[in-house]
């Protein structure tokens, strides 16, 4: 909301500076958006009269004038204003201003021989408009010497201030002087609304019909009035805070909206058919064509004020387009309501129509302001447009709004943390318009004012299914016991500004902090740093993403489908992150950067359960290794993907040796060259592999894109068991190479795991170091050939017993995968 | 269709059905299509026909000709998949061998967000925060109502909340605006004392040069006995001279509104607007949103607030980071732009902790 300095001191009395007060408001809550001070641009600008205006000597379209700047000096001026002449007065501006219309500061120089030592102004060189087919005119008694933004009323600096969802008071001028004033920064000047003398029986009456559209509703016409634009003074003030004059009724309206925080609504009498205004709910098909000049569509859940012919207003939000006063009309009719703040709130949001009456119901209006705001409307109504007031017409009643609430002083401290005396607290609740109607030494209750519906509003509770009955009655009475308590705090806190309460660190809860993540988040914690540690730069990407490029990763529900997308191509909650990966990934090469090795810790969505919300670290290489002398560049391939998925799961404590690869990996993944990591039958912790081709094809990938996702989830938590002492014995370990030709369908996997149950005692590491396949070999055959490693326990082996435990390796490879020792 | 065109197409079915190959079916293309292809020649000599039988064989032509591209796609399809096949089974290798034991090499780094996440926990936790993490698809009873932000309420608005189709335990299913859910979990799940972070994604639909449509926040709560509005501003201040590395960083408090706490308050560290420079200056730079946690919170999940009372606060972790970093944009955190992440990254092996210094 706006309001302008000289608008804030017809209801606040202070000597405070425009600094002081603006400080103020943001410090007690209501934050102050910007102060726009036109004067200040303005300020180099005088008032000054042309004692003479003559043709310049050497050019043709110029004229030399005198000027008086009222300073006792008479300056040389040359001008090409077509309109300069001898006696006129206008704005002059010295060497040294500024000109905003043309961004230049002005030097005292010399044209066509003739001194030119201040200059002439028009509208559009001061900034203020687009006027510039001649020097600005003045009017014959405007002041010599004078500044000109003074004269003009110009001086008068606009605040906008962001008020909060709780302050419906506080869209108001008057409702930010009192805020001003209580906490200290001058005095409400009084107010009161003048006395109406009725002259007529109003020709309209209010009715009624459902209560959910309006309680309580006051409304007076006004006959013989003339409806012109309304003076300057109302419109300078309104256009200074953004509005558009449109008419002197219109203008009355917003005037009060915005002084008093009372939207007011005129009719015009002749417009409206019969002689009464329903208040009613609209029927299946109603529509309105409101004063926005757009027609709406009303729903059974929407308040209307309608006449015989049908809705002629949306309550509280916005008025008719064919009920509106316009210059013809000669009777209005004002109506001053009362409606729902959840009504006003749900229709405007329905209909998206956003009005400064919308804004102010749907916080709350004063209920005690019905009955002045109305005679105040119609003061200034027959004051401009003449004409006399009718009575009054009313419907329903007003609400019970009195409440009460108690503070107990020590809560300031104990809740606020600030030693407040009773008096001070006194003191700013009722310059806050709280009444005290008791206190002893411990604590005060007072009467709440009308205008505050946030304080002690009426107890709304959600509270969670499945609590224990006994503890949420005992919470919700608590509730009820310290809420409206709590209000007066932050009333008696704010006003004072919370920078007086001291500042105390947190106390220790213990002597050393215990961890704060628990297994599962510092698991999270591990993996990033294990992938980062591998080369992969770690993204952070939006959790959804197209939903034909998701449905190349997995499932995509309807249910995790976004009902509002912000565009079209970010609708599906994605199945992995690894989706994601790709799509960045893909941006990359497409700028030419084809090495790619990307990785995020994220979610992968299933369904909308919390257990189908699933932690996943996923990771892509793409294209090459880097370039190095020692280690060529190659593409990247599946193994890549393998290993850092297997770098993950043994950091986060997985035994290696009970994990499994499966063949089974999901569509994304090129069906021969990816895996499943399984820990046991059933869970699955990771899977990794070469991108389909197909989809790197769809997404403009290089074929050689290789990927993982480690679910962190299924990462069972490792057992947090002493380790066994180290085995270190005195002996040499033996190592002895061994290379059998197998069938190429047989996985190395197995072949490893018979040599290495050969001799369980005995055999410490068994490691792959060559693997062929080729024409030295029969067709369909490879050769895997592995190094085994002896550890004797207890003395040095013999040979015969090293030769022993060698055929018992080769028997068990050939029992488990048909593999027979190479000549 | 006359019998030499309907004998052209029975042909070309069975070189079509012949076709083994995708080389083979190019052959039969060629040979029906092609240049001087069977159906090409026959069109050509449609001009040699007198004009009354020319329309009607040109018809009976185009539709063979409709009707032998149609088969012959349908073919390529079949072939192509069959290649494809081929070819995947071709390349199958053995997905058991082990992985070479050296990683492939390149500098990776950690996510500025990630990193920012773990200062947070190294000062949270030394003054006894610990972290807890929830479901980015929420109920708007976690995110809205429980949080005394019922359906009507102007704040709604404010936050243009991501809706799902369907319910969650009854509730409407969104996408969580705030990780303020978390207080709700955790006063729901555990006993006071309570002092939590909760970081994590938000969502909101707003996309512009300063806002992006998925973002991260980090919550706190502390529910404990004896906790005032002065701890609150003791804790936030530790925190955020900490954070940025500056012993005297003006801290302001300045009164608001949240649904959620009462009194609420937000919160100005102070800045060069002009330079960027914190701590120095004299613009004021808002950074977070604090207050007293509300008796109805606290009373929604079961908690006597005559017993009970604590504070509550949050912040943008983007938002904290590009200011402490110095970063411009908030756009590039999202996109994966390599160029952009090796700059920003952190070092895994660095990791932030109090002892080396945050």
């Amino acid at each position: 909301m706006k309001f302008t300095l000289s608008w804030l001191r017809e209801h606040l009395e202070t000597s405070a500076s425009l600094e002081a007060l603006t400080t103020t408001l943001s410090a007690i809550g209501i934050e102050v958006e910007g102060v726009e001070d036109r004067a200040a641009a303005l300020a180099p600008f005088r008032i000054a009269r042309v004692i003479e205006a003559v043709p310049h000597p050497n050019a043709d379209r110029l004229r030399a004038l005198r000027v008086d700047v009222g300073d006792g000096r008479e300056l040389s001026v040359v001008c090409g204003a077509p309109n300069a002449r001898t006696g006129m007065l206008g704005v002059a501006a010295l060497p040294g201003a500024f000109i905003p219309g043309t961004g230049i500061t002005l030097k005292a120089g010399e044209i066509r021989g003739v001194k030119s030592e201040a200059m002439m102004l028009s509208a559009r060189e001061m900034g203020l408009g687009e006027d510039h087919s001649g020097i600005v005119e003045l009017p014959a008694d405007a002041p010599v010497g004078e500044s000109y933004a003074r004269w003009a009323g110009l001086d008068d600096p606009v605040i906008e201030i962001k008020v909060t969802p709780n302050r419906g008071d506080a869209l108001s001028v008057r409702g930010v002087a009192r805020d001003l004033a209580a906490a200290g920064l001058g005095t409400l000047r009084p107010w009161s609304a003048p006395a109406i003398v009725p002259a007529y029986d109003s020709p309209l009456r209010w009715r009624i019909e459902d209560p959910r559209a309006c309680t309580w509703v006051l409304g007076r016409a006004v006959r013989g009035l003339r409806n012109g634009p309304s003076p300057r003074w109302l419109q300078d003030r309104l256009t200074a805070i953004g509005l558009r004059p449109i008419s002197a009724l219109v203008d009355v309206t917003n005037f009060f909206t915005f002084a008093l925080g009372r939207p007011l609504h005129v009719f015009d009498v002749a417009k409206v058919t019969g002689d009464t205004l329903t208040m009613r709910m609209a029927r299946p098909g109603e529509s309105l064509l409101a004063l926005n000049g757009r027609s709406y569509a009303l729903t059974e859940e929407d308040g209307v004020i309608a006449d015989a012919a049908g809705p002629e207003a949306l309550g509280g939000i916005i008025g008719g387009e064919h009920s509106g006063c316009d210059e013809t009309t000669t009777e209005c009719f004002i109506e001053c309501a009362l409606f729902d703040p959840v009504r006003v709130a749900l229709s405007g949001r329905r209909h998206g129509i956003v009005t400064d009456a919308r804004a102010r119901f749907e916080r709350g209006i004063d209920p005690g302001l019905l009955r002045p705001g109305l005679e105040a409307a119609t003061a200034m109504i027959v004051e401009l447009c003449g004409g006399e007031a009718s009575r009054i017409s009313e419907a329903g009643a007003e609400p019970a709004w009195r409440r009460e609430a108690t503070l107990r002083f020590a809560r300031v401290r104990e809740l606020g943390g600030l030693e407040l005396s009773p008096e001070l607290c006194v003191a700013r609740l009722e310059r806050l318009g709280f009444t005290v109607t008791a206190r002893d030494a411990a604590r005060v209750t007072v009467a709440v004012p009308s205008w505050r519906n946030d304080i002690a509003a009426p107890l709304h509770l959600d509270q969670a299914p499945g609590l224990d009955p006994a503890r949420a009655a005992a919470a919700a009475e608590g509730c009820a016991a310290v809420e409206a308590e709590h209000d007066l705090v932050e009333e008696v806190l704010r006003l004072g500004g919370l920078d007086a309460v001291p500042a105390v660190s947190l106390p220790r809860a213990a002597p050393v902090p215990p961890p704060a993540l628990d297994a599962k988040q510092a698991r999270a914690a591990l993996a990033r740093r294990v992938l980062a540690a591998r080369g992969l730069l770690e993204c952070v990407s939006y959790g959804f993403l197209e939903r034909r490029l998701a449905a190349l990763f997995g499932e995509t529900p309807e249910g995790l489908r976004l009902e509002n997308p912000i565009a079209s191509d970010l609708d599906q909650m994605r199945p992995t992150p690894l989706a994601s990966l790709a799509l960045a990934a893909a941006r990359n090469v497409a700028r030419g950067l084809g090495d790619v090795a990307l990785c995020e810790i994220g979610g992968g969505y299933r369904d909308t359960s919390p257990a189908g919300q699933l932690a996943i670290a996923a990771g892509l290489r793409a294209g090459r290794t880097p370039a190095n002398w020692a280690a060529p560049a190659r593409a990247v391939d599946a193994f890549d993907a393998k290993g850092d998925a297997l770098a993950v799961l043994e950091a986060l404590g997985v035994p290696m040796a009970a994990l499994q690869v499966t063949a089974d990996a999901p569509a994304h993944y090129h069906p021969g060259r990816s895996g499943v990591l399984r820990q046991g039958p059933k869970t699955v912790l990771a899977r990794f592999g070469q991108l389909h081709p197909q989809l790197c094809r769809v997404l403009d990938l290089p074929e050689e894109t290789v990927g993982f996702e480690i679910f962190l989830d299924a990462v069972p938590e490792p057992k947090r068991r002493r380790k066994a002492a180290a085995e270190m014995p005195p002996f040499q370990p033996i190592r002895r190479d061994f290379a059998f030709l197998v069938d190429a369908s047989v996985p190395a996997e197995k072949l490893l795991r018979a040599a290495q149950g050969a001799e369980r005692g005995l055999i410490a590491e068994v490691a792959l170091f060559d693997r062929y396949a080729g024409e030295r070999l029969p067709e369909g055959k490879v050769s895997l050939a592995i190094e085994v490693t002896l550890q004797p326990r207890e003395r040095t082996l013999t040979d015969a017993e090293i030769e022993a435990v060698a055929q018992k390796i080769v028997a068990a490879v050939a029992k488990a995968t048909g593999g027979v020792l190479r000549g | 269709m006359s019998d030499d065109l309907a004998a052209l197409a029975a042909r070309t079915e069975a070189d079509l059905a012949a076709a083994a190959d995708l080389r083979a079916l190019e052959a039969v293309r060629v040979a029906v299509l092609g240049k001087s292809g069977a159906l090409t020649g026959l069109l050509k000599g449609l001009g040699a026909l007198p004009a009354e039988e020319r329309k009607a064989r040109g018809a009976a032509l185009n539709a063979l000709k409709a009707e032998l591209e149609a088969a012959i796609e349908a073919r390529r399809a079949v072939l192509e998949a069959a290649a494809l096949e081929a070819r995947l089974a071709a390349e199958r290798a053995d997905m058991t061998l082990p992985p070479r034991p050296f990683a492939p090499g390149g500098k990776g780094g950690i996510h500025p967000i990630s990193r920012t996440m773990e200062e947070l926990t190294a000062i949270f936790g030394a003054m006894g925060f610990r972290v807890v993490e929830g479901p980015d698809v929420e109920s708007d009873w976690y995110n809205f109502a429980a949080l005394n932000i019922p359906d009507h309420h102007p704040a709604r608005q404010d936050q243009d909340t991501f809706y799902l189709p369907g319910e969650i335990e009854g509730h409407r299913a969104v996408l969580r605006t705030q990780t303020s859910p978390l207080q709700i979990r955790t006063m729901l799940a555990a006993s006071p004392p309570l002092r939590i972070i909760a970081p994590g994604r938000t969502y909101r639909a707003d996309h512009d040069a300063t806002h992006s449509p998925m973002f991260h926040q980090v919550e706190g709560l502390v529910i404990e006995q004896g906790i005032t509005l002065g701890h609150l501003k003791g804790c936030l201040t530790d925190f955020l001279r900490a954070f940025f590395g500056i012993a005297d960083l003006p801290v302001r408090f300045r009164s608001s509104y949240f649904p959620f706490t009462e009194p609420s308050m937000e919160v100005d560290i102070g800045w060069n607007r002009r330079t960027g420079e914190l701590g120095a200056g004299s613009d004021w730079l808002e950074i977070l949103g604090s207050g007293m946690v509300h008796p109805r919170v606290l009373a929604n999940c079961g908690l006597d607030p005559r017993v009970w009372q604590g504070f509550a606060f949050g912040m943008g972790i983007e938002r904290i980071t590009m200011l402490k970093h110095g970063m411009a944009d908030l756009r590039p955190f999202f996109e994966g732009d390599l160029r952009w992440l090796s700059h920003y990254a952190a070092s895994p092996l660095a990791p932030a902790s109090l002892h080396e210094g945050v």
